[in-house]
Formats: C-alpha cells, structure tokens, sequence
C-alpha cells in the first residue's frame, strides 16, 4: 500500500473498464496537447518576427473551410467521447440480483459497516472477492462520500436517503477507504480498510464475528413495537398492504403513477405516508416523522427487504 | 485619412493638467471619483489586498501539507485556511480581477466611450465591493469559516462551528457589486460605442466582457437566493435543506451549482478577451476566425448554464441526468477548443514579437489546454466518480482558474500597463516573470493530477505517506510560483518611478485604446473617434506581413 507509483492499485470489475477510458482519454488528450504545442513551436519559431518564411497570400481553403472542419471534429470527438463514457457508466448501473448487500452508516468521522449476518465493524469492511457486493449506505448528520480508490468508486452518502453503490472486487488484498466529501473538523482522518477476502475467508470471518441479532430482526421488533403490524399483518383486520414480496416490486399508486418499491420508497412511505399511496388503499396511515430516527429506519427498511424472500420461497 | 496620420495626430504624453492621474489631486479626488480609470486603480488596490490575504491561506496550506502529518495547523486551522483561501480567491479576486481592473479601465477607451454608461454607479459597486470585503475581514478576524467555499448543506447550516453567516453575508454583498458592474458594462456596449464600431467591429476583449457581464447579471442572483436560504435555516431555523424535517440538503447543490458553474466562465471569459487581445498584437496578424471567436463565447455563456450537474455524479442523482449532463459538459468543450486552435493558427504567417505580453499568452494557451483536457476526464461519468473530490479536480480547476485566468490577468496587466500608468515597465524581468510564472505554476499543480489520480482527497490536512512525494513537489514549485507572482509586483512599482515614459502606442497596437495618450486624459480622447474598419488591422486581409520587417498597421479608428 506504500510503494511509489504512478498508477493505483485495480481491485475490482469496474476499475479495469475506468483505467481503459483513462487510458484513452489520455493517448487522446496527449496528442491533441501535442498537436498543439506542436502548431505552437513551429510557427513561433517559422513566424518569428524577421524570419524568411513566405508569408503571401492565405490559401483560399484555411479561411472558412478549416474552421469548419477542426469545429465538426471536435464535436464529434467530444460525441464519441460522451458515447464511450456512458457506455461504461450503464454497464455498471445495476446491481446484479442476489448481490450480498451491507448496510453502511456514516457519521462525523467513522463508518459503520453491517453485514448481512450482523457482524459489525468499524472503519473497516471485509469483503468476498468476486462476488458482487452492495453497498445501501446513509448518513446520520452531514454528507460524507464513500470513497475506495482501488476500486474507483465513490458514492456521496447523504443524511435522510439512502444511497448505494456496488462493485465486484477482484483482487485479494487490503485497500484505502477514504470520506471524499468535506465533513467537518476530522474529515482528513475518516477512513478505514477495505479488505477483500477469498470468499471461503470471507465466510469464516464472518461466521467469527461476535454473532448479533441482524438489522432485519431488529427490524420486525420495531415493526411490532412501532404498531406497523397491527395494520400491516396478514391477520390484521385495517385495510393496508401487505408487505411480503412487495420490495423490488413495481407498485400501482393511487394517482396512476408506477413506482418500485425499493429503499428509498419504503423509507418514504414510513415517513412521508400521504404522498404515494398505493392504489386500492385509503391514506390513513400516520407518518413516522420523528418518531424513527436514522438506525431504526434502516432496521425497518431491511425487515421489509427480507419479506422478499419468505413470497419467493 | 491614413492610419499612421492619425496616430501622429495624438500627443505620446498628455499635458499634467489633462492626464487622468494628475488631472485632479488629493484623497477626495480619488475617493469620490467617477472616472472610470480611477475607479479601476481603486479596484486594483482592493484586489490586491485580498490576493495577498487569499494567497496567505494557500501558503499556509503548502506549508501543512509538506508532511503528511499536522505540523503547522490543526485540523480546524486547516479548514478554515483552504476555506478562506477559496472565498477570497473566487469572489474577491478571480471573479471581479479582470472586469472591474482592466475591464473598467479599457471597455470605454476600447468602443471610444468617454466613462461607463453609468460613472456613479460604478463607484458605489466599488464602494459595496469594499464593504464586502470588509465583511470577509471581519470573518477571518472573528475567527473564519470552517465549510469550504462551497458552503454545502447540512454542514454550513447545522454542524460547522464558523461564522457561517458572516462569510455568507460577504458573499451575498460582493454580489451585488458584481451585478452593478455588469449592468453597467452591458449599457456600455450596447449605448456609448463610438460612431462606425458595429457590433462585429468589436474588439474580442469587449466581446468577452460583454458576455461575462450577461453571464454575472443571470447568475448572481441565485446565488443570493441560495445563501438567503442558508441564512433562513442557520440562523431562524426554517427548514429547507435539513434532511431531518423534511429539507432536501441536495437542493443546494443544484441551486450552489447553477450560479458556480457559469461563475467558472465569469473567471475564464474575460481572459479569453485578453489573451485574443494579446496574441494577435505580437503576432501582427489578424485574429483567425474573429466571428467564430465571438460565437465561440457566446455559446459558452449559453450552454455554460446548462451543465451544473456535472459537479454531481456522485451526488446520488440520476445516472440519466448525469448522462445528460456529461454530455453536455463535451458540448461546452468544443467552443473552447475553437478558441485554442484560433489563437494557434493566429500566429500562421505572422511577425512574432516575444515580449512579456506574448510570453504570457503563449503561456496561457498551454496551461488551459491542458486544464480544457482534463475537464474531458471530468465529464466522462466513470471517470469523474473515481477523480472527483480529489486532487484531480483541484489541479483541474487550478489549471483553467489559475494557469489559465491569473496568467491572462498578468499579461493584461503587462500589456496595459503603460496606457494606465503611462511608464514603460522593465521588459528583461517581465519575461523573466513570465517564464517563471509557466514553470512555477506547472511544479505546483501539475503532481495534483497524479496524486489526484492515485485516490489523494481534496481537503486533507493529514494524508497517508504514500502521497507524500506528489505533495512536496507541489510545495516546491508553490515557492517558485509566489515569487513569479511578487516579482512583476516589485518592478510594477519600480516603474512608476523610474520606468521609461510610455509613447502612445508602444505596442503599434491598433484598438482605439492606443489612440489616445498615455495615460489618457480625464476624458478619454481629446476629439472623439470614429471607426471605419474592423478590429486587428495588422496588414492587408488574406496576406502576411512582409517578411523583414514591421508593416505599418492600420488603427481601428482615428480621430474624426
């Protein structure tokens, strides 16, 4: 992690198509910059002041056709450009299905990690190589970003949303993890390690970890504390939706509009119940607002998420 | 009526009692001036002040930093340094640097006005300029801010210990002097040009100015808004951006964005105008493509409102919108593009003159080539999401900001020095400068992009070791760079007093600004001018200069 060099360590899927623009944008850039500093050296040197170079009569193509024609190239470079960029940028979009997903916590100036299993860590994250992580993160006071340059991926996490991101890591090893965006006072020092792992490793660590209840069933104690199942239970006599394989679904809303179900929705409709209403339903559910705060609506919203499985099975 | 009569007609130096330094004395004189050419030296007094107090935080910054660990600084000295050093460098020194300096001191002697549209305005923008500033000082006194410039919520509103307001308040007052500026400038153009000065006969520089000032008049405003709203919530506690009751804190980023983004080609445009200004003077030729110049800044004034999101990718927004975004950021490149490729062949088949001026443009073409190039980088998405919030996107913006805006601001400032002063500078050292100014600044902010690249953050005051190298290069050049800096200031002085007494036209120049003396009188031009030719009439249109020497130019416009 120490060693001098000019180009940073590659750990994961997306890092190789970044470096690969990079790279192009570099080879691009250096001979336009050539191009340039080139047309710069040799008339200043030819056009010095006194020199003998002819300088008769400006052929007829250099005074529109020219201009024309470096205008349209530059477009079109800057086109095939945008093209090649956001060709990789929606490759990455979506996370695979079955990803194993971690909720992440910041504050000012740690990050706590979650695994699924309920192992916790601080300022550290163990992940199995080669499979697909993701990454569903908030923020308890100001934005912070995620940032792990081996993996080039950088993600803003934000108070009162939730942000993802997520990567496939490729090579063992221990990586920097850095806050990118600026926090406050110990901003510079908010960072960790991202360890990738072999997944069998990955796979006894966890199984090490002091063993807790996960954010799930912490979650369906607050379902049941908070009074949501007395609406939202299969038994319940209250008109409500059920929850069980709603999440990831798309889900008709009572002014015609579609949404998915996915964090930020479920997070929503626990705070802000009145405004996306799903259709067949009454709005007569209370709002949350102040009565949850950011952990408990993690909690909430992972309980949710795992009612997906008990509809699939 | 023959160019070279024309010149001759006008005296090299005015009379004591006709000179606008000497025409009136006494502090008073000054103070309550409305000649727009005092106006201007009062501006460069100000603005100078506040580029040593900026440069201060930047040096203390280099020093930090030479180490990876706090040596000179605590954390919160840190960020209150790199915090103040932005504020001050963006709104009290790169925003208004070149428009209220050269801009107010040439817009009128360049269309052959005598005074800006509106002379009193102009000295109360000055006045509300000074009270901003002093609002900053009172900041930095009371004991600084600590959210960076860019003020982002819920940082500045619920969690930053600073005088949050107290900044903010500078920023929304410097504001309004921005905006007075502008409407003057933008009346000026359109109302004061001399008889026969068409719109197409501008000169690029007033072309530039003219944009800018469009561009300060949209934007500033939502600038204000948006810090009205920081005050609303920081100090009455109406919730807009806290995420808590129900505020958005991403808002502000798209409201901060939408007036900094055209805020960067408030900095960059006028040094578009100086540098076209420059390079077609000491090449002798006629500016290559001068119309598509002029679309060229319009266009990027246009579109310039329409890529603020590119500061965003990571900001959870939309990858469609990002996609958007990013493809209009390449749009925006292309009209700069045409700019650097213009001034290059400008010099085809020219007479090339290496003075100060020159060295500076030439200067200037490189280093915002290479910053334009990088902004490609930026707005490839997947490539921003790895560089962006590093110390890539601090090179970058260095490069275009600082490489690119201070090094036109420099040569401007060369290059109209005897018209505003009326004394020759010391040519050996300003190209000296010049060249020290290009090296310096490449030592200090070209290793950003490497460590930036490497994964280094921006707004670190301890860092890990492996970045150490790139740091200690950058503070290295830094030193190289303030003395390129200081320099031109000490022979500046130097020529008040001892400099050679500057001819009317020095430079053989042909804007309407050289055909009046130097310094000009209080009213610009003894008989006011009238133009019968486009600008840049360096020699016979489609042809060279004869090839051993000078051929006599022809001025814009003379003395009717």
């Amino acid at each position: 992690m120490n060693r001098f060099s000019l180009w940073p360590q590659a750990a994961s899927e997306q890092a190789a198509r970044v470096d690969l623009l990079f790279i192009g944008l570099l080879v691009i850039s250096g001979a336009i910059l050539l191009l340039v500093a080139g047309l710069l050296l040799v008339f200043c040197l030819r056009y010095r002041r006194g020199s003998s170079a002819p300088r008769g009569l400006l052929p007829g193509f250099l005074r529109r056709d020219v201009e024309i024609g470096w205008t349209t190239g530059t477009l079109f470079l800057a086109l095939f450009l945008f093209w090649w960029a956001g060709a990789t940028q929606l490759r990455a979009k979506d996370p695979p299905a079955g990803a194993l997903e971690i909720h992440v916590a910041a504050k000012q100036w740690m990050w706590k990690a979650r695994h699924p299993n309920g192992a916790r860590e601080i300022n550290a994250l163990h992940v199995p190589r080669g499979e697909a992580v993701r990454l569903v993160m908030t923020s308890q006071d100001v934005i912070h970003s995620f940032f792990v340059p081996a993996f080039r991926l950088k993600q803003d996490v934000i108070p009162g949303r939730f942000t993802e991101m997520w990567f496939r890591a490729t090579e063992p090893g221990e990586y920097r993890l850095f806050c990118a965006e600026f926090c406050g006072t110990d901003h510079a020092r908010m960072g960790g390690t991202v360890t990738v792992m072999q997944p069998e490793d990955y796979a006894r660590w966890a199984a090490a970890q002091p063993q807790e209840e996960n954010l799930a069933e912490e979650g369906a104690r607050l379902f049941t504390a908070l009074g949501c199942s007395g609406c939202h239970a299969p038994a319940s006599a209250v008109h409500a939706p059920l929850l069980a394989g709603a999440y990831g679904r798309m889900v008709h809303l009572a002014d015609g509009r579609t949404i998915r179900a996915d964090e930020a929705y479920i997070r929503d409709s626990i705070l802000q119940p009145k405004r996306d209403v799903v259709a067949g339903f009454e709005p007569i559910m209370p709002s949350f607002e102040g009565l949850v705060d950011q952990g408990d609506l993690q909690r909430l919203v992972a309980y949710v998420q795992s009612l997906r499985g008990e509809a699939a099975r | 009526m023959s160019g070279i009569t024309a010149e001759r007609a006008v005296p090299d130096r005015p009379s004591r009692a006709d000179s606008y330094l000497t025409v009136e004395t006494g502090l008073a004189s000054w103070l309550l001036t409305t000649d727009h050419k005092r106006i201007a030296l009062l501006y460069m007094a100000a603005i100078t002040v506040f580029f040593f107090v900026g440069g201060a935080g930047a040096v203390a910054m280099r020093i930090e930093l030479f180490t990876p660990q706090a040596d000179l600084l605590s954390a919160d000295a840190y960020n209150r340094a790199f915090t103040f050093h932005g504020v001050i460098m963006v709104w009290f020194f790169l925003i208004p640097s070149i428009p209220v300096i050269l801009g107010n001191f040439l817009l009128p002697l360049m269309i052959g006005a005598r005074d800006l549209a509106f002379p009193r305005l102009n000295l109360i923008s000055w006045y509300i300029f000074i009270a901003a500033g002093a609002l900053a000082a009172y900041t930095l006194l009371a004991g600084g801010v600590d959210t960076g410039w860019t003020f982002y919520t819920p940082l500045s509103t619920a969690f930053a210990n600073g005088h949050v307001l107290a900044a903010a308040t500078a920023v929304f007052v410097a504001g309004f002097s921005t905006i007075a500026s502008a409407v003057n400038f933008i009346v000026t153009t359109h109302l004061l040009r001399a008889p026969g000065l068409t719109w197409f006969r501008l000169p690029l520089f007033v072309w530039a100015l003219y944009a800018t000032s469009v561009v300060m008049v949209l934007a500033t405003p939502v600038l204000a808004m948006v810090l009205l709203l920081i005050f609303a919530e920081r100090a009455f506690g109406i919730p807009i951006f806290d995420p808590l009751r129900g505020g958005d804190p991403v808002l502000f980023q798209h409201l901060f964005w939408f007036y900094s983004h055209p805020a960067v080609y408030i900095m960059i445009l006028p040094s578009f105008g100086v540098i076209s200004e420059l390079v077609t003077c000491y090449a002798r030729r006629r500016v290559f493509g001068y119309s598509f110049m002029v679309y060229a800044i319009l266009w990027i004034s246009l579109v310039g409102f329409l890529v603020w999101g590119h500061h965003m990718f990571v900001s959870g927004q939309s990858v469609f919108a990002s996609l958007a975004f990013s493809l209009l950021s390449f749009v925006v490149a292309v009209p700069s593009a045409i700019k650097v490729f213009n001034w290059t062949a400008t010099l085809y088949r020219g007479q090339i003159v290496f003075d100060a001026p020159m060295i500076y443009a030439l200067g200037f073409i490189g280093l915002f080539t290479i910053g334009g190039l990088t902004g490609l980088f930026l707005a490839s998405v997947p490539v921003d999401v790895h560089v962006t919030d590093t110390y890539f996107v601090v090179a970058h913006f260095h490069y275009i900001m600082v490489g690119g805006a201070v090094s036109a601001f420099y040569g401007g400032l060369t290059f109209w020095w005897p018209k505003m002063t009326g004394r020759l500078y010391p040519e050996g050292w300003a190209r000296f400068a010049a060249v020290m100014m290009f090296f310096g600044f490449g030592f200090t902010f070209f290793p950003m992009f490497i460590m930036g690249f490497l994964g280094m953050p921006r707004r670190y005051h301890v860092y890990p070791e492996e970045f150490q190298v790139w740091h200690v290069l950058a503070s290295a050049g830094a030193v190289i760079l303030a003395a390129a800096y200081l320099l031109p200031m000490g022979y500046f002085a130097w020529s008040l007093v001892w400099g050679r007494r500057a001819s009317a036209n020095p430079w053989d120049a042909t804007g309407l600004e050289w055909q009046t003396s130097s310094p000009p009188p209080r009213e610009n031009f003894l008989v006011s001018p009238a133009v019968d030719r486009g600008p840049y009439d360096y020699h016979p249109a489609h042809t060279g200069p004869p090839s051993m020497e000078r051929e006599p130019h022809r001025p814009q416009g003379g003395q009717a």
